[in-house]
Formats: structure tokens, C-alpha cells, sequence
């Protein structure tokens, strides 16, 4: 017999909101137009586009110093029930009650950032949230304003008023009046955490794996949600009507990094975002190519774990972790076990999970050794594209030069993420020459038989995988003056 | 004068010239404006559905809409065999049904629709809906289409001279092909239509289109009413670009039919994916060249073959593959010509409208082949494209027998060769190509001839509305339509200038087929010079009447009224503009007007190839450096400079943006934006996940635009500015040239390059292991 729902609560711009969750699968995006506030626009329903883009407040840090977060997200793919306890803001807040614009859209005025307008709140929230980001410098370089842009597409102005605006808005000192009233914003999201947490038919929203392990148990059949930014596609564009689900993101023991020295231990439950910084200290490479994943609002709600349970051939973490040689630690009713992260996948999108099995953390070694590590994502458009070709390369070297736990991982290759074992082997022992890395990649074609699609052809995925493997070899051996004279990226 | 109260004599605020702000921008950023998907939905607004073809081509032999009629929450489902009116609603020519009738020529073509009281409900309904096929043959690509004639409308050559003879009897000859791909426009906003049914069988419809009229007749034709029953508004779509010219028809005729059915409000929004299957797109080209000329590389004859790939109907492909072949030229005297463009009919969407509007796939054809002669020459590309450009005794005759004879071209390149140092970073891009065997720069500087006005000369007029009230505010409507290019602001601009108030003295209103009639799309770069000429004709006439009044009242000579800073002076006294059209109005002066605008002296006969089709032409030049990565085929554009001719420009903001922003949409389809169709004749790349129009990172930092200010516009267009709708975007075919030029640098240029575009990085790739295998070369760390 079908229950009657809780409603949710949540701050809408600054006030207290509830509202009834008929369907656990009705978008933001939806809820917000349904309910007259237009400003938010629909431009692709698959989170590519960035025109629905919205800022979720978050409280964040340890429960004695609170912090409050602001993050962009696509309220397009962005379930409504994910709302309770944060706040939403969207274009239409952001002005001051007499009118006065935000600094952000007083930017993209004066810099001329709109012409026919429709992607313009979406930009405008990426902006409000780069104002709010406290990692940005206070004058951001192009870099850092494109990381922030690249969710959001526009097809009139070609960018550069954009990215003026973005700079002008961005310089200096950046206080309006949602940081100033940030301890009152704080206080109504505690009150709400404070509370019960709501009962909704078909969602549930579990704050520590002791209560995951239990409603999963309970729920065998229930779909794990992280960010949504796959399953909330599998409502928009497949219509597809889903079995319960059980949010991970508020389940804080599993949306930890920790930094053991040993390894990076990364619940499954981080967003990209929440991973960056560890990401940058241990393997800048690995970073650097997690800033080309998706876009800001996409890393923002998406997690690694999530990229990594669901096991597309085409996700871009997991030939980085192989090569990296990570490992998954899987949780089945409280019983643990841990696996090499390339044992996990045992076909197209199928892995190793049983039934009422999760992804509860990703660790990756840290080598006490020199360890040389690349990492290579080949797509149409160098930010938020998904790969061709993505590959993940470690090894060392004996003092005597020879190649030594030599790893390569490849995605885009096969039907899973895959180890380039026949290539790993022809490397394996022998000297860091070009006559060694001639013989990997003449090998490569033992490994992998690509197809080819809308992406690219099987013959450009095998002749990039060999000349990738090439890449490695001239920026490891630094003949031609390192990774800069080696990648057109900006970020590479 | 005493009854009238003291004037402030006061500058206009926003007249010509200055750089106002779009209209727009503050509800822009504010999330304020009113897109058609905004528009408060009135209770027993329905939701509608399209059940799209599963084929390329077959024929239908049922359509079982059963299970769809009874679905939850939907009240209508129709078929071709329940339009009331006429099924075909082809723009020019017969050949686009509104839904299938028998038989299916592309896969996503509609083939039902439903309405339901959710969408949800209307998207699981048509999904419901059963069609059986017989299969037919399909013809995929315009090179098997032309390979078995297969038109949509006959061919057609445009000839100067002998190009055969010139060809044969020149000491040099080249020939080649190249394949061109199209591009989806990506507007942000999906196509949108809100049918609203009234009384006596009247239909009110929003629709995010271009060219309102059009789908006012349109609908009335599905209907079977008489075009004064249905009235088509639109005050902003989100982004345009050509498509929304002819493709909004289909769904805002859809939307009409089923609340014409079911006396309900319907509203049909297309989904991302649906939008990008169902509606046309730029046609992709296969172009085959061969030229004859001298040792200095100059031309001296050239027969050029476009085959554009038109879809399954005409649309109106035939104007745009004769923009293409008046484009073939580009900006060059290309001696004796035969110019050949053939309309190839697939069974794929049926392509149309733009930007640029087969112009610049005509240019991208000769640009790539002067860069050919440029190797076979051994010489710097530009050195031949300057060598080549009109001018000079002789050299002034396009293909189609207009005269190129303003002689802005050379000094504009000129002007653009120095400003960007091409020489020096020429000598610098060598000295860098020699070092690194990985990555590779490369440079071109490309001019741009664009040819203004409709080539269906008809379409060149247009007509405005203004109504002064009593307070002296003033209401402007007219037949443009606003998609993000400004033409709102721009016209307004005009009318103040003409009034002298201020810029916010005047408010902009929708366009709707109920105020100004029979307009032609805003399309071709027109919408400011066709609309803001109308609307300066209707602004004279209410100031004409003025004049007269007050002349006769004030006992002055007409002359001695005078419209200035916000004032109306007659003899030595000044009124306001409000006070003074307060007096006109107790003495019963009209002051509502109905403006007109022909564009004058051009004429083009299609039949003999020879007119003058363009009222004058718009310049422009960039200069593009990009860095290739030839392990990877990735590639970036690092440095622009770019010249552009606006003439005197009305609002230079809103030029600017123009101009960056063609450029980008330009660079987009020659780089990244790749349709890639399956062997069935379906599209894959139908959403941004696949499709990848360009995002910040890709615009280079080093971007320097600058305005061509030596000339104003040597016609008389209003306020001696130039159309910039569209020829910015074909400066990017400087970037396309440029990825060549890196790619040419592998053979040291001497080996010929085979690069279709868009230049994806498996494209370059290729190419660039051609030339490296075709020069013998090493593989690049050997």
C-alpha cells in the first residue's frame, strides 16, 4: 500500500521551505519551474550544459566547526529529496530585495555576457559560486575561471565578455550578503539536521554506513545513489522508473579522504571536488586530469566511487587507479573485502558487487619509491567531454634503468577498464628505451580490439593508445624537454 | 508657447554609436526574461509528444495508436490522416509533411503526436505507439547522392569566361576534393511552441522562430483557415542561428493541431535529443575542385562542384547552395569560372538555414584550395591569397557578374598582416616547428567576402509599427525578431535618433504577425538594416506630420522645426518631446505610423546566372595560430586577430559580440562539432554528451578584435552601418587553415594534405600521418 511521504525541508534563497515528495525522482529543475521560479532554464536534461546550473548551500566540516559550503550544481539531474537540510539558490536570489544586482550580475551587464540570454542564470550561478569558492585566489588566471565555466555552455558571445565578467566579478574582495548572513543560513541548516530526518516513499538518505549496511540489507534490490550524475540521465533521457534509492551523500563516514601516508583512502561517497586537494598533493597528473572530468558542477555531485561502481568502459578514474594499482573496498552487510580494482570489473558494466554489496572506499597506494606515473585523456573537446582514449601508465626503474612494475590501464580500449597486460609484459624488465616502449606498443594490439562510434574510430583509439604509451616515453626520459612540449592542453 | 511647460534641452541618452547594453541583460542576469517556456501556463494547458520514425526510408503501412489513445492522462493522438488542412507545410517548395504520410525519409522524422494532461504522460504515450514499416533503399551521404543524381532540385553553374580553356592553357593545374561537415545550431533554448485556441476559431501561438509569419501561414495551412485566424508572437528566442527559420513551423503546427482538436492550450517543448534528431541542421558539403594558374600562384580559371547534402526535402536548400556557389569566390578573381552547385537529396533530416547559409562551406572550399596552389607554388599562403584578391583592371567580376570594386579587401589584410606581426611569428612558428617533433604551430590569415541581402530578392523588405502616446513615450515593433544579436536594441537605437529622446524613452515590444504583417525572417544578416530602415521610414512620417503641424501652428517655416536633445525647437522656443506631441494630439495629428523599407537597386536572374544579388558586401580578416599535438591529433587555438568591417557601427558592444561570437560558433564547426550517423541514417551525437560545441577553455586568451572604421557603408544603409549577423563566423576558417598549415608543416610543405573538416583530433591525426608517411619522414621521436 503506498505511504504517505514526509515533506522535506530545506532553505529556498533565505527562507525556511518544505515541500511534498510525490516522486523521489522529480529533478530540482522541475520542482522549480513547476512552482513559477522560470529563471532556471532546461537546456539538455543530461547535466552537459550547465543552463540549469543552481548553488546548493551546504553545512560541511567537523559537527564542533561547522562550515557553510556553497557548490554549483545541475538541477536538471539533481533529485528533489537530496535537498533537505541545504539550501538552494537560484538566479532569482541573487539580487539584493531593492534590486541592487550581485557583483556577478552586475559583471555580466557591464562586460556584455548575454546576448540571447538563455544560458545566462546558469553562468550567473557558476559565477556566484566561484565568489563563494574560498580556495579561488582573489584574482583567478584564465585557468581557474575555465575550470569554474567549462559546465556551462553559451552559443552566442564566444566566451570572452564571459570571462571578463568572470574576472571583474571575481577581483578583489568578495563579501555580499549571503556571507554575511552566513551564521544565520548556518543555524537554519543545523535546526533542520537537527530534526528527524524525513520518511519519503522510495528515498532514503542514511547519515553513516552502520545505517547504509542496514537499509541496504533491509533493500537488496535498491539502487545506491552518489551524485546522480548517471542515474539522474537514466529518469531524464531513458524515462526509466527506478527502485528505491538510498542516497549516499549524506553518510559521512563514506565521504572522507584521508591522507594515511600509506595511502589515499577515499570513500566511495567523495565528490571529485571533496578528492582534488588530496589528489593535488599525491598526484598532480591525476588531478590535473580530474579537472577535464565532467565540469565543476558535475564534479561538485559526482562521486569517484559511483564513476567507479558503475563501471562504464568510458569512465575516465579508473585507468589512473589501475595504473596506480588502487584497490575497492566492497561492504556486504557489515562484511568487508578488498579487491584490486581491476579484478572488479568482469564485463561490460558488470562487476564483482553481489547483491546487497557496495563500493564503500577506493584506496590507493602511496609508493615510498620514485615512481614515474601518466596519465592521458584524448577527447573531441579538451573540458567535459568524455574520452576516446584514456590511459593511466606507473613504473619504476631499477638503478641499472630497467623497467620495473610497469602498469598500464586503458578506458575507451574495451568493454571494462582494462589492464594492457600483453603490452605491460613486452615492457616489463628491459631498459626505458625506445626499442622497449616500440615493443609495448606493437603489443598493444594483443590487448585490445577498440570499436568504433560516435567518439572515434576503432583505428584513431589503437593508433592513439600506442602513441600515448610513446607520450610516456618522452616525458619520462625528458628528450624533448618535458610534458609541456608533449600536450596542447592547458591542463596537462 | 506659454501653455506649454519649460524644456530641458538634453543629449540623447543611446542613440547610434554608443555601446548600450542588450535590451535585455539586466532580466537576463536576473532571471527575469521571458522565454516562450516561461510563459505562465494556463490551467488545462496540455503537453505534447512526437513519436519519431525509426527509419531513414520506408514506406508506412500502419500506425497503431491504440494503447496511446487510452494511456493515462491523454487526450489527443493524431496521425497525417487527422490534419484538417493540408499536410505538406514545405516553406518553398512541397516536400515537408507535418507528419509522415505514408511514408518516412529520414530516421527521426515525426510520424504522430499525442497531448496529454503531463508530459511524462505524452512522452510515455508516444513511446506506445506502433509503426509498421516496409523498408525502402537509403541514400546516406551526398557523395552517393550525387553519385545517382539523386535532387531535390535540378543543378545549377554559375559561368565567367572559359574555365576550361583558362584551366587547360594555364601552366599549373591542381585538382582535389574535400569533405565539409554541417553543424547542429545548439541553441540553448529547444524549439518551443504554446498554441492558444480563442473564439471564431482563432489561434494565438508562441513560438520561438525567426520568422513568425511564415509559421502564421503555415499553421493557418494545417488548419485550413485563412491566414487572419492565427496570429504568431515572440518576443525573444535563445539563440537562433538559422534554426529557427523554417523548423519552428513543424512544432508550433503540431501544437496548433492538437489545440485546434482539443480546444485546450498545448504546448510542445522538444527535449534536447528530440530537438537535435527531428530538425535540420547546416548542410554538409562534398566539394571537387580543379584549378589552372601561373607560377606566382594566381588564378587564372576554376571549376568548382558543391554538392550540398539538402536531406530529405528542399527546405530551402536551393537558396542555400547557391550561397555557397556565390560564396566559391570568397574574396578572389578566380579568372574564367564554372561554379556547379548540386542539391542532393538523402534520407537524412532535411538541413537548412545557418548562419552563413552555405557561404561559408563555399569558402571553405576555395580557401582550401588556394592553399594547395600556395604549396604547389612554395610559397607563404598569404602572399598567394593576397595576390589573388579583386582589384585592379579586369579583376572586379564575380562568377556571377557583380562587381567587387569598393576596394576595402587589400588594405583591410594589410592593415591585419601588420597589426598581427604575421611575418615575424611566421619566422617564429618555422623556428619552432624545427625543434619539436611532437607538437607543431601553425598560422593563416583568411579574408572574408559576404554578400548582403536575401538572394530571393523579395524577401528584402520589411515593415515597422511605432505609436507615440500622449506623454511622449514611444512603442516600436516591427518585423525583426530578437535571438540574442541585438536588433531590438539596435533598432530602438535608430528611432531614438530619429525622435532625439532618450533610448528608454521607447519600449521594445514582441514581435507578432497581429502588428506588423508579411515580414520576411530575421535571416541574412538583414534584421537591423531591412528593420531599422522601416522603422525610420514610420518614425518620419509621425515627424513629418509634426513638422507640418507645428510649422502651420507656430506660424514657422517647416524647416524652422527642429527634433533635438529631447526637444522639439520651433523658431527660438523649445518644447519636450511630451509636450509637444500632447499639443499634436489635441489637435488631432496622427502619431501611429506604418514603416516600409525595400532594399534598393538589386536584381538577380537565377536562370542566367547574373544579377546583382547583394546590395554591398561585408568585410572582414583573421589571423589564427593553433598548436597541434600529432601523437594525439588534439589541438588549441592559441592566438586570434581579427579586422572586421561593420561600417559605422550602431552599437559596437553588440557588433563585438557579434563578431567573438560568430567566430567561436565558426571555430566550433570546423573543430570539435562532429554529427556522426550511424549505417541506419540515425544520428548519434544528439545531445552535449556526444555533441561538442566549444566551452571557455577553448577560446585562446590572446583574442584581439579590432573594427575596419575607414569607410561606413559606401550605400545608403541606415546609419551607413553593415550587416554582422553572419560574416564573422566564417573568419574562422582562418583556424581551419591554420591546423592545415600545422599539419603541412610535418612535409615541410610539399606534401600535399587531406584534411576534411571538422578537424577533430582523429582528423588531424590522420592527416598528419599521411604527410609524415607522404615526406618520408620519420616517425617524430625517432
Amino acid at each position: 500500500m503506498q505511504r504517505m511521504s514526509d515533506r522535506i525541508h530545506f532553505l529556498l534563497g533565505e527562507t525556511a521551505t518544505t515541500a511534498a515528495v510525490e516522486d523521489p525522482t522529480t529533478t530540482v529543475l522541475q520542482w522549480l519551474r513547476a512552482r513559477g521560479r522560470t529563471g532556471t532554464k532546461e537546456g539538455c536534461a543530461e547535466g552537459d550544459c550547465g543552463a540549469c546550473t543552481v548553488v546548493l548551500g551546504e553545512l560541511d566540516g567537523s559537527a564542533d566547526a561547522p562550515r557553510l559550503r556553497y557548490r554549483a550544481v545541475n538541477s536538471c539531474i539533481q533529485f528533489l529529496p537530496t535537498l533537505h537540510g541545504r539550501q538552494l539558490l537560484t538566479v532569482e536570489d541573487l539580487a539584493e530585495p531593492g534590486g541592487d544586482l550581485h557583483p556577478t550580475q552586475d559583471a555580466m551587464v557591464a562586460e556584455h555576457g548575454s546576448q540571447c540570454g538563455f544560458c545566462t542564470p546558469g553562468f550567473v550561478m557558476a559565477l556566484f559560486a566561484l565568489y563563494h569558492d574560498p580556495d579561488l585566489p582573489e584574482s583567478p588566471d584564465r585557468a581557474a575561471i575555465d575550470d569554474g565555466l567549462a559546465g556551462n555552455l553559451c552559443r552566442c558571445t564566444g566566451y570572452r565578455p564571459i570571462v571578463a565578467a568572470a574576472r571583474r566579478a571575481l577581483g578583489g574582495e568578495r563579501a555580499d550578503r549571503f556571507s554575511r548572513g552566513r551564521e544565520r543560513t548556518m543555524e537554519a541548516l543545523q535546526a533542520i539536521r537537527a530534526g528527524r530526518m524525513p520518511e519519503i516513499d522510495g528515498f532514503h538518505a542514511p547519515r553513516s554506513v552502520t545505517e547504509l549496511v542496514r537499509l541496504y540489507a533491509e533493500r537488496p534490490k535498491a539502487l545506491l545513489l552518489g551524485g546522480g550524475t548517471d542515474v539522474g540521465l537514466w529518469v531524464t533521457k531513458d524515462h526509466r522508473r527506478l527502485p528505491a534509492l538510498i542516497h549516499v551523500g549524506d553518510v559521512a563516514d563514506m565521504r572522507d579522504v584521508v591522507d594515511t601516508g600509506d595511502t589515499l583512502d577515499i570513500g566511495a561517497a567523495a565528490t571529485y571536488t571533496e578528492i582534488l586537494p588530496a589528489l593535488d598533493r599525491r598526484f598532480p597528473d591525476f588531478a590535473a586530469m580530474v579537472r577535464r572530468l565532467g565540469a565543476m558542477q558535475v564534479r561538485n555531485a559526482g562521486t569517484m566511487g559511483g564513476n567507479v561502481a558503475n563501471g562504464s568502459p568510458i569512465g575516465d578514474s579508473m585507468p589512473p587507479l589501475i595504473a596506480l594499482g588502487a584497490r575497492v573496498v566492497l561492504n556486504r552487510a557489515g562484511q568487508r573485502r578488498e579487491m584490486a580494482l581491476e579484478d572488479f570489473y568482469l564485463g561490460y558494466k558488470r562487476t564483482a558487487l553481489e547483491e546487497g554489496e557496495f563500493v564503500e572506499r577506493l584506496r590507493i597506494p602511496i609508493w615510498a619509491e620514485d615512481r614515474r606515473f601518466g596519465v592521458y585523456k584524448v577527447s573531441k573537446r579538451r573540458d567535459q567531454d568524455i574520452s576516446a582514449v584514456c590511459a593511466g601508465f606507473a613504473f619504476s626503474l631499477t638503478e641499472d634503468g630497467r623497467v620495473t612494475a610497469f602498469r598500464a590501464a586503458y578506458g575507451g580500449m574495451a568493454a571494462t577498464p582494462k589492464r594492457a597486460r600483453a603490452a605491460e609484459a613486452a615492457v616489463e624488465g628491459r631498459p626505458w628505451t625506445l626499442e622497449t616502449v616500440a615493443a609495448g606498443m606493437a603489443a598493444l594490439a594483443r590487448d585490445f580490439e577498440p570499436m568504433t562510434d560516435m567518439r572515434a574510430s576503432a583505428e584513431y583509439r589503437a593508433s592513439t593508445a600506442r602513441n600515448l604509451m610513446m607520450k610516456l616515453y618522452l616525458e619520462t626520459t625528458g628528450q624533448i624537454g618535458g610534458p609541456k612540449e608533449t600536450r596542447v592542453a592547458r591542463h596537462g | 508657447m506659454a501653455d506649454t511647460p519649460p524644456a530641458t534641452a538634453r543629449p540623447i541618452a543611446g542613440g547610434p554609436r554608443t555601446a548600450l547594453a542588450h535590451d535585455s541583460a539586466v532580466k537576463h542576469v536576473t532571471g527575469r526574461a521571458v522565454y516562450t517556456d516561461d510563459i505562465p501556463e494556463l490551467p488545462g494547458t496540455l503537453h505534447a509528444a512526437i513519436r519519431l520514425s525509426d527509419r531513414a526510408h520506408a514506406a508506412i503501412l500502419g500506425i497503431d495508436t491504440a494503447a496511446a489513445a487510452t494511456a493515462p492522462g491523454v487526450c489527443a493522438v493524431m496521425t497525417a490522416a487527422d490534419v484538417p488542412g493540408e499536410v505538406d507545410i514545405g516553406p518553398v517548395f512541397p516536400g515537408d509533411p507535418v507528419l509522415a504520410d505514408g511514408l518516412v525519409e529520414y530516421a527521426g522524422q515525426a510520424v504522430a503526436v499525442v497531448a496529454a494532461d503531463r508530459l511524462d504522460q505524452a512522452i510515455a504515450a508516444a513511446a506506445t505507439i506502433g509503426v509498421e514499416y516496409a523498408d525502402k533503399p537509403a541514400i546516406l551521404t551526398a557523395e552517393e547522392a550525387l553519385a545517382a543524381e539523386h535532387f531535390v532540385s535540378p543543378s545549377l553553374t554559375f559561368r565567367l569566361g572559359d574555365a576550361e580553356a583558362e584551366i587547360a592553357g594555364a601552366p599549373r593545374r591542381l585538382d582535389g576534393d574535400l569533405r565539409i561537415g554541417g553543424q547542429d545550431h545548439f541553441y540553448l533554448e529547444g524549439q518551443i511552441a504554446y498554441a492558444l485556441p480563442g473564439e471564431d476559431g482563432d489561434m494565438l501561438v508562441h513560438s520561438s522562430t525567426q520568422h513568425p509569419s511564415e509559421v502564421q501561414h503555415l499553421i493557418a495551412k494545417v488548419l485550413g483557415r485563412p491566414d487572419h485566424a492565427v496570429t504568431v508572437e515572440v518576443r525573444r528566442m535563445g539563440g537562433g542561428f538559422g534554426g529557427k527559420e523554417t523548423q519552428p513551423a513543424l512544432i508550433a503546427c503540431l501544437a496548433a493541431l492538437l489545440a485546434d482538436r482539443t480546444g485546450r492550450p498545448v504546448k510542445l517543448r522538444l527535449d534536447r535529443d528530440v530537438d537535435m534528431v527531428l530538425t535540420g541542421k547546416r548542410h554538409e558539403f562534398f566539394a571537387r575542385w580543379r584549378v589552372g594558374f601561373d607560377d606566382d600562384g594566381v588564378l587564372r580559371g576554376v571549376d568548382m562542384e558543391l554538392a550540398g547534402r539538402c536531406g530529405m526535402s528542399a527546405d530551402l536548400s536551393n537558396a542555400v547552395i547557391d550561397r555557397a556557389m556565390f560564396h566559391a569566390d570568397n574574396a578572389y578573381f578566380l579568372g574564367a569560372a564554372t561554379i556547379t552547385g548540386h542539391r542532393c537529396k538523402t534520407h537524412t533530416v532535411s538541413n537548412t538555414a545557418f548562419r552563413g547559409f552555405g557561404g561559408p562551406q563555399g569558402m571553405v572550399a576555395i580557401e582550401y584550395a588556394i592553399d594547395a596552389v600556395a604549396r604547389a607554388v612554395g610559397k607563404d599562403p598569404l602572399d598567394v591569397r593576397k595576390a589573388n584578391l579583386y582589384g585592379g583592371p579586369g579583376r572586379e567580376t564575380t562568377p556571377y557578374h557583380q562587381r567587387v570594386d569598393d576596394g576595402i579587401l587589400p588594405r583591410l589584410i594589410d592593415r591585419l598582416e601588420v597589426s598581427s606581426d604575421y611575418r615575424a611569428r611566421r619566422r617564429a612558428i618555422d623556428d619552432f616547428n624545427a625543434a619539436h617533433p611532437v607538437l607543431k604551430k601553425g598560422m593563416a590569415l583568411t579574408p572574408v567576402k559576404f554578400g548582403i541581402s536575401f538572394t530571393a530578392t523579395h524577401l528584402n523588405q520589411a515593415g515597422a509599427l511605432i505609436q507615440v502616446y500622449q506623454d511622449g513615450s514611444v512603442q516600436l515593433n516591427h518585423g525583426g525578431t530578437e535571438m540574442g544579436q541585438g536588433v531590438y536594441v539596435k533598432v530602438a537605437q535608430i528611432v531614438a535618433d530619429a525622435f532625439q529622446i532618450d533610448y528608454d524613452r521607447i519600449r521594445i515590444t514582441a514581435t507578432t504577425t497581429g502588428k506588423v504583417p508579411n515580414t520576411s525572417p530575421t535571416a541574412a544578416s538583414s534584421g537591423t538594416d531591412l528593420n531599422g530602415a522601416a522603422a525610420l521610414d514610420a518614425a518620419r512620417q509621425i515627424k513629418n506630420r509634426l513638422v507640418l503641424f507645428f510649422a502651420e501652428h507656430f506660424k514657422v517655416a517647416p524647416e524652422g522645426v527642429i527634433f533635438k536633445d529631447n526637444c522639439v525647437f520651433v523658431g527660438n522656443e523649445a518644447m519636450s518631446f511630451g509636450a509637444a506631441v500632447k499639443l499634436a494630439y489635441m489637435n488631432r495629428i496622427s502619431l501611429s505610423a506604418a514603416g516600409f523599407y525595400k532594399t534598393p537597386k538589386i536584381w538577380w536572374s537565377r536562370e542566367e546566372g547574373r544579377g546583382r544579388p547583394f546590395y554591398y558586401y561585408a568585410y572582414g580578416a583573421a589571423c589564427s595560430e593553433v598548436l597541434v599535438d600529432t601523437l594525439t591529433g588534439e589541438s588549441a587555438v592559441t592566438r586570434v586577430d581579427i579586422l572586421h568591417d561593420c561600417g559605422d557601427s550602431i552599437n559596437p558592444a553588440i557588433d563585438l559580440g557579434q563578431i567573438e561570437g560568430g567566430f567561436v560558433q565558426g571555430m566550433g564547426w570546423l573543430t570539435t562539432e562532429e554529427l556522426w550517423w550511424d549505417a541506419e541514417g540515425r544520428l548519434k551525437t544528439h545531445a552535449p554528451s556526444t555533441y561538442k560545441i566549444p566551452t571557455s577553455s577553448d577560446v585562446p586568451e590572446d583574442f584581439r578584435v579590432a573594427f575596419w572604421r575607414d569607410g561606413g557603408n559606401r550605400e545608403d544603409v541606415v546609419k551607413k552601418s553593415k550587416a554582422v549577423g553572419e560574416p564573422p563566423l566564417m573568419l574562422a576558417i582562418s583556424v581551419y587553415m591554420a591546423l592545415e598549415d600545422a599539419i603541412s608543416s610535418i612535409g615541410h610543405h610539399r606534401v600535399p594534405v587531406d584534411l576534411d573538416c571538422p578537424a577533430t583530433p582523429e582528423r588531424l591525426l590522420h592527416a598528419a600521418e599521411a604527410v609524415r608517411a607522404a615526406s618520408g619522414g620519420r616517425k617524430a621521436a625517432e
